[in-house]
């Protein structure tokens, strides 16, 4: 290989490390206004009345909006005003929107914006949703427009609910010998990237809407823009420079409406709104919740014969992204097992908590928290070893998914040789539990992972590559650099494709959807592949340009010509070419004729075969492979007062292909540390009547130095046929096992089950009582 | 980002500073001591702190003095926790004020700030309730007082008035002593319980913060853990009987919680003297 | 004593070795005039809560949380921000150890780094660890951190034996 599986420095390395790097609120220019939210301080309750006569009276207010009925907005269900009316349903919800000349004059009116509520009962939870008397957050959903293949359920809280009903599940219990279930549940939480969310909106006078966002879903702003305020998609421009950290959060479109309905109200001005860190925890969309219950049978020896599955995501106040979610989470509602009957039904359930949005993992740390919980207590019930019993039930080749996608071994990793790997790495011949001389409990807790990206069925990804007259190439790629360097790993597949240094492929890290071809979303761990396949083709397309120029100066046929090394040549004959810097503007023969022009190569990559799933059976291809893997974690725990320490954690993910070793190590143990800080510390903390107590950094806290364990990152590398080299995604997996392994090696540890999240002492020294309240 | 505007006044002399807040309240106004500023700031934005004229009391000699003299140790109160922790008169206090908030935010944070805020912690608060110690107090005139009898849940500071100096006695600074505290999870975030204690003529001293909405010391918890003549685990038992109320019930913990980690701490505390000087 | 009716103050500020004057409310903090007054971005405002460090400069040596610090305090203080660094160890440390991501941390992140390799040479771990427990990062497991850190340090004792 060239240059493929190199540590390859990020390109846009020397812009972070000098402060160089502009993310949206680094960008200002004179006249810009600036808006600012009032937010509910209720999770629900009626508003009653809202008086704007003081804070119009700040000096520098331009537009003050609050109270008007502006489109429904949503992904799926079109149920959230972007600026409440009638009814408030979270806390934080955006009430008013204030804009003025200055962010202090903003804040200051917002301040004085008086609102009359009327409390309401509030739906806490994803389990109080489902109760009978349950107030219900939405009145009427059956009036919202909506996609088709979403069903909301009148006079419930049931946003939608995905079924999966695979084999006979009768059948496969009464071949279980055992059973058992496990019943789990956590608050939302969130996503907390160290960049709040910021959009800045202008409406020109010749009609065109230039937004410019933080954002993982440019190209999604331009279609919900046009969709909700009938927008020509071609007149809707949105930039987004490089964006300070996603995970799903980005992927959420809201600031944007409301920069737009700013922007709108003050004749088209510049204005900008950034969300406060308080704002980007609880009036953004978070992280999703769930409530969960997995009855799970197997024969004797350990082979699973029945799962059945009930997953409620706690949706939050509007579905948006929420109903993704549940649906990716019917996906892949099972551990990575060969499991021939599942019933499962998976609910995105509305309530009266901050809405969520796709999280790192979309629904799999949560749902695989659930299932290898139940797995553990499985193995124990057994009393077989856990890591036997997943090894025994691995999926494999030739194995179905709950959606009934056939397995092979391109579109599915080796979860056995993970499994392995796993346990050579941990010592698991040392045994699980020990006593230290010190008395402190040493435990070492696993599972597995498995995850497929449940995306559109018409995904595309589109790649541009111009050549300049050195013979250099510039990279154009809708994919937007979050922090993965996915468009560092695009420059090294077209380096290897082209064999020519990285220091010649010229990466351009801000997107504009006028000028960019689109990347579908920058989620799901789908840039290399998506991304990558469109380098590839426009590789491909550059090559064809080139040869076809070159043949003529060369006096030889297009399938004669190789290029490499900056040269195109005769491949039998390598000494006789040309360097490309003088064919990539076309080719000037001395006499002053050209031939050709710019070379301009042009690729797009649209996921094939994808179908929608059957409602009833849930059947159907959501996803294009099934990433797979094996995770553990190491604690020293403290049975007196139930503190403990995480020594280790290991992940052992089958990657296809490692294309930039340590981006894809630090991939991981960064998916890690954000999974492990979700299992151990990481949540909402909510209040008898839905309010949000936590919204600071300093209470809501995220891993800091010196709290991180040892990590272990190792890759198991069977390549995925029709991806570039290989790769398969790794943006997430590092995530997903995390909150199941910590949560089993505690469970361990404590000889209790800990089936709640967030793993704090206090928990444990709850569950060791017996009694399981929440916190307050 | 403020809402508020305010006047700004840095003083050079503990005269000018208490004119200047008398001239500045006549005139209608709301002035505010401070130090450090991260407490105007981080409640100033949320609203829950307002001032229009703040007095910074930064540049003024005796608020930064970090000295020992033949009997005592003198520190000012514009010193910030950066400052005492690297010096390290006051091995406690080094100890309690790097539990507060985080290192970078400590080379803002002043001593005079952490004891005067509004914030429950206050963890620089316990040394001095333990030991020997007086505040200096400016206003109308300069008072020197008892802390123990000054800090009653808060500083007790009349209108106008501003720490400027804790003096400790020398030989309270190097006696036995014990920190721990104690957190929801992991290193990082506010106290569950914080426990300072020292033993002074055979006798454990306790003080307590993040237990309650405000740091203390209570003589009856003391004399109930330094009853010899029962078993550690009654005299803790009896101990927490004198806990003040209310005992803090919120994100960080259960109020049931809090007194099962007290009990652990207070156990550790006293095995810990048991267990010889430390 | 005098109030003045603006709340405006010009002021001059000491920054990346230039002397810049500015024009300043006594309410604003360092970190706003850095970014809006003197367009230096590099600082970013995480939290505006002193929680995060993402905005952390350097004042007269120390590592400093700019969004905690009143712009007024700052006349006669010498203030190095990201772009007053230019080509350090640290930062090329923290190139080759990956030890960003997403980048949004990373001025922050490397200004602490930057007063602990300059202020603390011989930091041992609990030093490093609790100076650096002051900035959040949530791309990283702090592994890379670390080892930019550690990396400067080392190869910093070596060049004085």
């Amino acid at each position: 290989m060239y240059i493929i599986g190199k540590s390859v420095y990020r390109k846009e390395a020397v812009d972070k490390v000098t402060g160089e790097a502009i993310y949206t609120n680094d960008i200002q220019s004179p006249g810009m206004l600036h808006a600012r939210m009032l937010l509910s301080p209720y999770a629900h309750a009626r508003i009653i009345s809202i008086n704007t006569e003081k804070a119009w009276k700040i000096p520098g207010v331009r537009a003050i909006l609050a109270g008007e009925r502006f489109p429904l907005t949503g992904e799926e269900i079109r149920d959230r005003p972007p600026i409440a009316v009638d009814k408030v349903r979270y806390f934080g919800e955006t009430v008013a929107l204030v804009v003025a000349d200055n962010p202090v004059q903003a804040k200051r009116a917002s301040e004085l914006i008086e609102v009359v509520y009327e409390p309401l009962p509030v739906v806490n939870s994803p389990t109080e949703a489902m109760q009978a008397n349950a107030p219900l957050v939405h009145e009427n959903i059956e009036s919202y427009e909506k996609v088709e293949r979403v069903n909301p359920e009148p006079n419930t809280n049931i946003a939608n609910r995905t079924k999966i009903r695979k084999g006979n599940i009768q059948k496969g219990w009464s071949e279980s010998d055992v059973t058992v279930e496990g019943t789990v549940s956590f608050s939302p939480s969130d996503h907390a990237a160290m960049e709040t969310r910021c959009s800045i909106a202008e409406i020109r006078q010749d009609g065109y809407v230039v937004i410019t966002t933080s954002s993982q879903a440019p190209f999604m702003v331009k279609k919900l823009i046009n969709l909700y305020f009938g927008i020509d998609t071609g007149k809707v421009i949105v930039n987004t420079p490089l964006v300070g950290g996603g995970y799903g959060g980005k992927a959420a479109v809201q600031l944007e409406i409301l920069a737009f309905l700013a922007s709108r109200a003050v004749g088209g001005k510049k204005v900008k709104l950034f969300n406060t860190r308080e704002e980007d925890l609880v009036t953004s969309p978070c992280h999703i919740g769930l409530d969960a219950k997995i009855k799970l049978g197997c024969t004797r020896n350990g082979y699973l014969k029945a799962a059945e599955i009930l997953y409620l995501f706690d949706g939050g106040a509007y579905s948006d992204k929420a109903v993704d979610v549940s649906r990716a989470g019917a996906v892949d509602c099972t551990g990575p097992y060969h499991i021939e009957n599942v019933w499962c039904d998976s609910l995105c359930i509305y309530t009266n908590h901050p809405y969520a949005s796709p999280f790192r993992g979309f629904s799999h740390s949560e749902l695989l928290f659930a299932f290898e919980r139940t797995m553990d207590m499985l193995a124990q019930k057994l009393g077989l070893d856990p890591l036997e019993l997943r090894r025994k039930n691995a999926i494999l080749p030739g194995h179905t998914t709950p959606t009934q996608v056939r397995l092979n071994t391109s579109n599915l990793g080796n979860l056995p040789a993970c499994i392995d790997r796993l346990k050579e790495i941990m010592k698991w011949e040392e045994g699980q539990r020990s006593i230290q001389p010190d008395g402190l409990i040493r435990a070492k807790g696993i599972c597995c992972i498995w995850k497929t990206s449940t995306i559109d069925t018409d995904s595309s990804s589109g790649v541009i590559l111009t050549f300049n007259p050195d013979g250099s190439v510039n990279l154009i790629s809708g994919v937007v650099e979050i922090g993965t360097g996915t468009k560092t790993i695009l420059a090294q597949i077209l380096s290897e494709r082209l064999k020519m240094p990285i220091e010649l492929i010229h990466v351009r890290m801000k997107v504009n959807t006028q000028t960019t071809p689109e990347h579908w979303k920058t989620v799901a761990s789908r840039g290399t592949y998506m991304a990558g396949r469109a380098v590839l083709e426009a590789a491909e397309d550059a090559v064809e340009q080139i040869k076809k120029v070159a043949a003529c100066v060369l006096h030889g046929a297009v399938s004669d010509l190789e290029v490499a090394g900056g040269r195109v040549f005769l491949k039998d004959e390598p000494s006789t070419g040309i360097e490309l810097k003088d064919v990539v503007y076309g080719y000037t023969y001395p006499n002053g004729n050209t031939i050709g022009g710019q070379v301009i190569g042009r690729g797009t990559y649209t996921l094939r075969r994808m179908t929608y799933l059957d409602p009833q059976t849930g059947e159907g291809r959501p996803g294009p492979e099934w990433t797979v893997g094996a995770q553990g974690v190491e604690v020293e725990f403290n049975k007196r007062d139930f503190t403990y320490k995480i020594i280790r954690a290991v992940s052992v993910i089958d990657i296809g292909k490692v294309i930039n070793e340590k981006a894809a190590q630090g991939q991981v143990m960064g998916a890690m540390a954000m999974g492990l800080c979700f299992g151990g510390r990481e949540s909402f903390v909510f209040d008898e009547q839905g309010r949000v107590l936590n919204a600071q950094f300093r209470t809501y806290r995220p891993l800091r130095y010196g709290e991180n364990p040892e990590y272990v990152v190792s890759f198991v590398e069977t390549p995925q046929i029709d991806a570039p080299y290989g790769a398969r995604g790794v943006g997430e997996h590092g995530l997903i096992g995390m909150p199941a392994a910590l949560g089993n090696a505690l469970s361990i540890a404590a000889e209790v089950n800990l089936n709640q999240l967030p793993l704090i002492p206090e928990l444990i020294w709850r569950a060791k009582k017996g009694n399981q309240h929440a916190l307050i | 980002m403020l809402s508020f505007d305010f006047d700004y006044h840095a003083p050079s002399t503990l005269k000018e500073a208490v004119s200047i807040y008398q001239i500045l309240e006549r005139q209608g106004k709301q002035p505010l001591f401070y130090g450090g500023g991260t407490e105007v700031l981080t409640l100033g934005r949320l609203n829950l702190v307002y001032s229009d004229a703040l007095i910074d009391i930064k540049n003024i000699p005796e608020c930064r003095v970090q000295m020992l003299t033949d009997k005592h140790l003198v520190l000012g109160a514009a010193l910030t926790l950066t400052a005492l922790t690297e010096r390290n008169l006051f091995p406690l206090l080094s100890k309690t004020a790097r539990g507060v908030a985080d290192h970078t935010a400590r080379n803002k944070i002043t001593l005079g700030g952490n004891i005067c805020g509004e914030i429950f912690y206050r963890e620089a608060v316990l040394p001095f309730l333990l030991t020997d110690s007086y505040a200096v107090i400016a206003g109308n005139e300069i008072r020197t007082v008892s802390f123990d009898e000054v800090f009653n849940q808060f500083l007790q500071l009349g209108k106008g008035e501003f720490l400027v100096q804790l003096i400790t006695n020398r030989n309270d600074l190097r006696l036995p002593q014990f920190h721990i505290k104690r957190r929801k999870q992991w290193n990082i975030g506010y106290p569950l319980v914080t426990v300072a204690s020292i033993k002074k003529a055979g006798t454990v001293r306790i003080a307590i913060s993040g237990l309650c909405p405000f740091p203390f010391r209570s003589k009856k918890l003391e004399e109930a853990l330094n009853n010899n003549d029962i078993s550690i685990e009654s005299r803790i038992n009896e101990a927490i009987q004198h806990v003040p109320s209310p005992i803090l019930h919120d994100v960080e913990g259960s109020d049931e919680y809090r007194i099962f980690v007290l009990k652990n701490t207070l156990q550790d505390v006293l095995e810990s003297y048991q267990g010889g000087e430390s | 004593m005098k109030t003045s009716s603006s709340p405006f103050r010009e002021v001059s500020l000491h920054v990346n070795g230039e002397i810049k004057p500015v024009l300043i409310k006594p309410s604003d903090t360092l970190l706003y005039i850095l970014r809006v007054k003197l367009g230096l971005t590099g600082s970013k405002p995480g939290c505006l809560n002193g929680d995060c460090g993402a905005c952390t400069v350097n004042v007269d040596g120390m590592a400093m949380k700019s969004c905690l610090m009143f712009a007024i305090e700052a006349p006669g203080k010498r203030i190095i921000t990201i772009e007053g660094l230019k080509g350090t160890p640290i930062q090329h440390a923290f190139i080759k150890e990956f030890a960003f991501q997403c980048g949004y941390c990373t001025s922050g992140f490397i200004m602490n780094c930057y007063s602990l390799v300059e202020n603390y040479p011989d930091a041992n771990d609990e030093l490093i660890t609790e100076m650096l427990e002051s900035n959040i990062c949530r791309c990283t497991g702090y592994q890379e951190i670390e080892n930019a850190v550690k990396s400067v340090l080392s190869s910093n004792k070596n060049l004085e034996k």
